[in-house]
């Protein structure tokens, strides 16, 4: 049985910023020429942003404290 | 080259693949090992979410909007991480009300509404109908393709063709066909498919292996890597716009509303229910879903940019339809194995889909839209047949094929003038419809029935204005003046800029007014009235499940007679015989009871039966059914406000034992104070014995002493012995008396002394009275003077016994006046209620002290003038005893040295007052 601890307000707190990194205005900061091995900055940025929040969610989940 | 016959053949394979998976998974179902009890299946099956849409779709999106793919994949990443709170209350509520779709859920939320039920099915069923036909646009689109290439790359308008010669049409069949084998073999309380989880898990392999390989083919194979493939790209200039983001505030608008709906979408679309919820195993498998979903969708995605690219590279402009880049890239390179494995991919990616969906749509249709209105139809006699089990898989059945038929029919009608993309967003707007009655109901007790209602149909019917119906102008099916001039040529209600909203794209146009009138009509509505007593119970139940236990819960707010059998015939109507048997021997076990006859039929029988049929047929049709064969009687609403406020009942207990230990603490004080009372009378009466031989023992001895002289001295004068013995017969006389007062006394005390009442006249025994003492007044000089009224009431009492306290009060009276003028004054007066007695005396008088004490046993004056008592001390106590029981009495006022005043009262017949003749 899954009882609502931390873990789940962590993850609330993840999605929050997972919100702020995938919208405007934070988006519009990589929304530009540079390119990165001649890939478009914004392309790396979404990619690199969800799989980091992706490891942050296994961690939370996988973590076994308390 | 590919032929037709191959690929039909690869296809049924592929199909009969599907078929052996599921077959297996079923069969270790039922052996109790269960192959898809564990979070990676579960992780894999939530991926029907991927369909021909991803496959295809998200390429030919690419292609136009560069990264604006991603947001539909961005959004349920956010999504899961909320699953914790949002899922997991879902997929609880959901297994202890065994609610089998997203109708159900809604409708049991509000109360167990047919209507909501019912209308909820209705958009579920018109709002996917657009999906399936993207599925089956997808399916024909990459048969023809991977068919006729390098002929025929964009694909012909089907309305060329009459129905029966369009091969989408013969997809759509089979597809159903399919389904049906599926999904509706059997009929489970449950409404779980574990080997059809299986096969779609394995489909969800198939698609993201088939994906990954052709994105590796373009990125590696045509190209030299990422770099490579971005660097060439970006020398193109239309391919270079592509690959910016937009900075155009509109475009990140889009980007946000796409995330929305399908953070929406992924919980609320039927099918995602279906595996989300209905099919969990355990919820435990939601933790490692929650990261490994976003990571499958992640995977899946890495090389739609690149495909897309790649083919915009490959082929020239407007050559080939962006949509089929995933199947004719493999194919212009002569890659024929690689282009066949991308079919299976799509085809997995379709049918999956379009089966998981099909079926959720028709337990929707047949539990909340069909059931409910059969079962009112009294012609039909349903609730009379005795097995329900084959009607139910056959509505199911019918509405596997009308569900697919009408996808067949909207693409048909419309599918041709949208990319996959933007007939799928169709979809994601309507389900969206469901977020505020789903979530609200989830998280806010407030939520009403009539709230989500209206909620619904607003948002409905903006959805069907504005988006739905629109497409179909844009097909030609409708004038297209109805988009470009509004109905009616009212430009504010031109159905893609209402009230005359422009700058924003057609999705978050519908997105913003749907959502204005549907989240403010179920506030709003929800908010005028006060929710009922059913309403309440299940937001309680809904809202608060995380908090209590909920197996079992609910079934306390039931009350009523049930049989065993009945309740068994009536499971069995609806799941069959056997199962129902079956049903009722797991919960006899469940229940720690041996057989199934020793079951009873309670409130959790009833619960449990009820949740059993609601898995077939909905909770609302199911509550109607348990109570055809329940005589359930209705519970007030001060019934279960009783139930709920148990606990202040035995708060109330506790204050009643704590009222309870009180009246014992004075009980226990009123004994103590009677023990003390009957050790003080104890030694009262050691006292009065004492006091009585004391008494006796003075005649008796004066007694003796004369006897002794007259008996010592023979020759004594005879004036001498004559005063000898007078002294000797008063003393036996005042002996005599006392015995007999003590006797009077002790017989009156203990209420063994005879009374004999008779009508008297007071005025007769006074003057009796002063008779006999007028000798002894006479001698002593004493005035005795009487006010005797005529006509004076008659009292009911014993004469002699009122002669005696008359006698001794005169006497008394007599005994204290030894003044040269003493006068005694006796006087009767007729009161009210009594008749007063009163004889006054110009006497000594007595102190106030003495005053109290008269009346108690052997105590007298002590008289410092008069020297010794004169009477036995027990004439008062007698008196005031007589006069007590005749409820009368006895006082006296006095004033020392001026005399005293004793009176009594008789209290006169209540009823009648008889008066002596005048």
């Amino acid at each position: 049985m899954i009882r609502p601890t931390l873990k789940g307000q962590r993850l609330v707190a993840l999605f929050l910023l997972g919100w702020l990194l995938f919208n405007y205005p934070v988006l519009s900061l990589f929304a530009n020429d540079t390119r990165i091995w001649g890939i478009p900055l914004v392309y790396v940025y979404l990619f690199i942003a969800w799989a980091a929040l992706i490891g942050a969610m296994a961690m939370i989940i996988e973590h076994r404290d308390q | 080259m590919l032929t037709g016959a191959l690929i039909v053949v690869i296809s049924f394979l592929y199909v009969g693949l599907l078929f052996a998976i599921a077959s297996y998974g079923d069969k270790r179902a039922d052996a109790g090992r269960s192959i898809i009890a564990n979070p990676y299946i579960y992780t894999l099956s939530l991926a029907v979410y991927c369909t021909s849409w991803t496959f295809y779709g998200s390429v030919g999106r690419a292609a136009t909007s560069g990264i604006g793919f991603l947001p539909i994949y961005l959004g349920p990443t956010l999504m899961a991480a909320l699953w914790w709170y949002v899922l997991l209350k879902m997929v609880r509520i959901s297994k202890a009300h065994r609610i089998t779709s997203i109708a159900d859920f809604i409708a049991s939320r509000y109360g167990k509404s047919h209507l909501l039920g019912g209308l909820v099915t209705i958009i579920a069923v018109l709002g996917i109908v657009p999906y399936i036909a993207l599925q089956l646009k997808a399916i024909s689109a990459s048969f023809s393709t991977i068919l006729q290439y390098p002929n025929n790359l964009i694909s012909a308008a089907p309305e060329s063709l009459p129905f029966l010669q369009d091969n989408t049409f013969y997809v759509a069949m089979l597809l159903a066909v399919f389904t049906i084998l599926f999904g509706t073999r059997h009929l489970d309380a449950t409404e779980r498919h574990e080997g059809l989880v299986a096969a779609i898990a394995f489909e969800s392999i198939v698609k993201l292996v088939a994906f990954i390989a052709v994105g590796i083919f373009v990125t590696f194979g045509m190209f030299d890597g990422f770099d490579d493939l971005f660097i060439k790209a970006a020398a193109i200039p239309e391919l270079n716009a592509l690959l910016v983001q937009g900075g155009a505030a509109g475009n990140y608008t889009t980007w946000a509303s796409l995330t929305v709906l399908s953070m929406l979408a992924i919980i609320l679309l039927p099918r995602q229910f279906q595996v989300a919820v209905v099919e969990n195993v355990n919820e435990r498998h939601l933790n490692k879903a929650i990261w490994l979903f976003p990571l499958y969708l992640l995977a899946i995605n890495i090389f739609v940019l690149p495909i897309a690219l790649g083919g915009m590279m490959h082929f020239p402009a407007g050559t080939v339809d962006a949509d089929t880049f995933v199947l004719t890239l493999p194919l212009s390179e002569g890659r024929t194995w690689l282009a066949l494995l991308a079919f299976v991919g799509g085809l997995s990616a379709s049918t999956g889909m379009v089966i998981v969906e099909t079926i959720a749509l028709s337990t929707m249709v047949c539990n909340d839209l069909v059931m409910p209105i059969l079962l009112r139809l009294k012609a039909l006699r349903l609730t009379e047949r005795a097995d329900l089990s084959n009607l139910l898989i056959g509505i199911r059945r019918a509405a596997i094929v009308f569900v697919l038929v009408l996808g067949y029919v909207y693409f048909y009608l419309a599918g041709e003038a949208y990319a996959l993309v933007s007939i799928g967003l169709i979809s994601f707007s309507a389900v969206a419809q469901f977020a505020p009655a789903m979530l609200g109901g989830l998280f806010w007790k407030g939520g009403t029935r009539l709230g989500a209602l209206w909620g619904l149909s607003a948002g409905f019917i903006v959805w069907l204005y504005s988006l739905l119906l629109p497409s179909f102008a844009k097909s030609g099916w409708l004038p297209i003046t109805f988009l470009t001039e509004g109905i009616l040529g009212i430009d504010l209600l031109k159905p893609q800029q209402l009230l005359g909203l422009q700058g924003l794209d057609e999705i978050t146009h519908c997105l913003f007014w749907s959502m204005l009138a549907n989240i403010g009509l179920y506030v709003s509505v929800s908010l005028w009235r006060r929710p009922t007593a059913t309403e309440h119970s299940q937001a309680n139940l809904f809202v608060d499940v995380l908090r209590h236990v909920a197996e079992g819960s609910g079934s306390r707010f039931w009350r009523g007679s049930a049989t065993v059998a009945d309740l068994q015939t009536l499971l069995g109507r609806f799941i069959g015989p056997e199962r129902a048997n079956e049903s009722f021997a797991a919960y006899a076990r469940s229940q720690g009871i041996n057989s199934v006859e020793q079951v009873t039929a309670n409130a959790v029988l009833v619960h449990y039966v009820e949740s059993q049929i609601a898995g077939a047929i909905g909770s609302a049709s199911a509550r109607d059914m348990v109570a055809s064969v329940v005589v359930e009687e209705p519970l007030a609403l001060e019934e279960v406000m009783t139930i709920i406020d148990e606990a202040s009942q035995a708060l109330a207990y506790s204050r009643q034992l704590e009222q309870k230990s009180r009246e014992l603490e004075a009980a226990t004080n009123e004994l103590r104070t009677a023990n003390q009372r009957l050790q003080e009378l104890d030694r009262l009466k050691d006292d009065f014995i004492s006091t009585v031989t004391h008494e006796l023992r003075t005649p008796l001895t004066s007694i003796r002493a004369f006897s002794e002289i007259l008996g010592d001295n023979p020759n004594l004068e005879t004036e001498q012995r004559a005063k000898f013995l007078g002294i000797i017969t008063r003393e036996s006389e005042r002996l005599t008396r006392l015995i007999n007062q003590v006797l009077d006394l002790a017989k009156i005390e203990s209420g063994a002394a005879e009374w004999h009442p008779s009508a008297l006249d007071m005025r007769e025994v006074i003057e009796d009275a002063t008779t006999a003492l007028s000798q002894i007044y006479k001698e002593r000089g004493i005035q005795l003077t009487m006010t005797l009224p005529d006509g004076l009431p008659v009292v009911y009492a014993d004469r002699d016994r009122i002669f005696q306290v008359v006698l001794n009060l005169l006497s008394n009276a007599a005994n204290f006046c030894d003044k040269p003028e003493s006068r005694v004054h006796v006087s009767v007066i007729a009161e009210e209620t009594a008749l007063r007695i009163q004889i006054a005396d110009n006497g000594i008088g007595i102190s106030a002290t003495d005053q109290n004490i008269i009346f108690e046993k052997f105590r007298q004056v002590s008289d410092a003038i008069a020297g010794k008592p004169k009477g036995s001390g027990l004439g008062l106590a007698i008196s005031r005893e007589i006069v007590q029981h005749y409820k009368g009495r006895l006082w006296v006022v006095s004033t020392p040295g001026l005399g005293s005043t004793f009176s009594f009262t008789l209290p006169l017949p209540r009823s009648k007052m008889v008066f002596l003749g005048a």
